[in-house]
């Protein structure tokens, strides 16, 4: 198949060059943000900085669906109700943190840090993307419900159980709460 | 294969088109508003200013800007002012996808409805930075309200947008509203209750009365907005009356057939069909929007708890058991 470009492609390579740019810098902006802000709302506000940037980039990958559900569920849901609980909690200001030795910080930071990159590592490199990209389909809508209810549907199923366990945990948190008479933490809010 | 370059510049001009129509909407229909609720209530409204007092909302505009900008002592001030921009911008953004004709439509995404519901997500985002940025406890009282609120009626919102979407069976809104043709799907008894809870929900989305708690003036001085002088509470006043065509023009092309007339298709080629149909969606989406101004000065704000009683006891069972009717409905008769 012979792929031909329309005279004045460049300068449109050129605009999608510097999005993709602004998004990669959105990410890792947000993602710092978040890690190293001092008030927990910045990180929170990071958070989401840095999973529009994400949003962004399944859209320059022309997964718009993906897209979209990533700024629904994840800006819209997840992290406003983050937010929420923030709000509702006291400000990390106000409570003294129990500070841990700096060696003890970095150690953890390591260890964790490279798990997970090890996992997603050997994930990433273990595919042969050239080949999944020509048999991969799956970004509209009907494709993707196919796929959830035929070929994944365990994986499906299974991440309704944790959602189910979560709202159970919450619910029993809750009772207890109410229970003895206190708020949020023991503290007034 | 040959790949066209995309038309950038129809895009930025149809942008810049899309901001003046957002502008002059709310100019118009906050002197509307004031009309309507002035003769609601037995009085005149703004009458001295220009004919009809038609120059009022200019002159207010003009106020607002002259206003000096207060941002306050403790307040976050890049979260402060950043919180209006983004009460404001994706309301705009989102009605580029909106199809106000069969040609009149900025872009036409696959995805559409799902464009537009991932950008009004945002807004909630908008009043939360703002009330929390604020640092007031009134602002983050109607910050806090305004979430609560949100997790509430989004599910029965997207349940009922889910009923149409599952009957029309595409999230393209320029065919959903070409799958309905002259038969809007509000005369189906699926859509008319996916309609009126769509309506309810909707209303609560653009946090205006009965459902304005994030604001409510008597309880919490103005709310997220207390602090907001000038034109940072001109982008939310914006905002918030670009939510409301935003809001209509959803309803209008899921469930009122956009551009259609009941019964009739206008498929007619030309400007001048354009324009009737681009008329017929705009006459649908500010009737809708009247109502909303009409049921503002109406009825008095509903309790908190009395609204998220209505969106969890009430509206969520109804739009469950009704997108359950219209799913076995489709599959037993075939839509």
């Amino acid at each position: 198949m012979d792929i031909t470009f329309s005279s004045d492609f460049s300068a449109y390579v050129a605009i999608a060059d510097v999005t993709f740019i602004a998004f990669i810098a959105m990410t890792l902006a947000g993602g710092l943000v978040a890690i190293l802000a001092k008030q927990l709302i910045h990180a929170v506000l990071g958070l989401i900085l840095c999973l529009i940037g994400v949003a962004g980039l399944y859209a320059f990958l022309g997964n718009y669906f993906i897209a979209s559900m990533q700024i629904l569920i994840y800006v819209g849901a997840v992290s406003i109700s983050m937010v929420f609980a923030v709000m509702l909690a006291r400000p990390p200001a106000e409570v003294k943190q129990k500070s841990m030795r700096l060696a003890t910080k970095i150690a953890l930071g390591v260890i964790v840090g490279l798990f997970t990159a090890a996992t997603v590592g050997s994930a990433v490199f273990a595919q042969h993307w050239s080949e999944a990209a020509k048999v991969t389909k799956g970004d509209t809508p009907v494709e993707i419900g196919v796929g959830l209810l035929t070929h994944n549907v365990l994986a499906f199923e299974l991440i309704s159980l944790v959602l189910l366990i979560a709202i159970i945990g919450s619910v029993v948190i809750a009772k207890r709460g109410r229970g003895t008479g206190t708020s949020v933490g023991g503290e007034e809010i | 294969m040959q790949i066209e370059s995309p038309n950038i510049l129809l895009i930025v001009v149809a942008a810049v088109v899309m901001v003046l129509y957002v502008f002059t909407n709310s100019a118009v229909l906050v002197w509307v508003e004031r009309k309507v609720s002035a003769h609601i209530q037995r009085r005149p409204g703004p009458f001295e200013v220009g004919p009809f007092g038609l120059l009022q909302t200019a002159i207010d505009g003009l106020k607002l800007m002259a206003k000096q900008l207060i941002i306050p002592g403790k307040a976050d001030k890049r979260l402060f002012m950043l919180a209006p921009v983004l009460s404001f911008v994706p309301p705009i953004a989102a009605l580029l996808t909106v199809p106000f004709g069969k040609v009149v439509q900025v872009q036409n995404l696959d995805i559409g409805i799902l464009f537009i519901l991932s950008l009004a997500a945002l807004n909630v985002l908008a009043i939360l930075i703002a009330g929390w940025a604020s640092a007031n406890k009134y602002s983050l009282f109607g910050a806090v309200r305004s979430v609560a609120q949100n997790i509430a009626y989004e599910i029965p919102l997207l349940l009922s947008l889910l009923t149409a979407v599952l009957w029309m069976g595409t999230l393209n809104l320029g065919e959903l509203v070409d799958a309905q043709g002259g038969f809007w799907f509000v005369f189906t008894p699926f859509g008319f209750v996916a309609f009126l809870i769509y309506f309810v929900t909707g209303m609560a989305e653009t946090n205006r009365a009965p459902f304005d708690l994030p604001e409510a003036e008597s309880e919490l001085t103005a709310g997220f907005h207390t602090e907001y002088s000038g034109m940072g509470f001109g982008l939310f006043f914006l905002g918030e009356y670009t939510n409301m065509i935003l809001v209509s023009a959803i309803a209008t092309s899921l469930f009122l057939g956009g551009y259609n007339l009941p019964f009739v298709t206008l498929n007619g080629e030309g400007v001048l069909w354009e324009l009737i149909r681009v008329l017929i969606f705009l006459a649908k989406a500010y009737f809708l929007i009247f109502v909303m101004i009409w049921m503002r000065w109406t009825f008095p704000r509903v309790r908190f708890d009395q609204l998220l009683n209505l969106c969890w006891k009430v509206l969520i069972p109804f739009s469950l058991v009704n997108l359950a009717a219209a799913a076995i409905w489709i599959k037993a008769v075939g839509g």
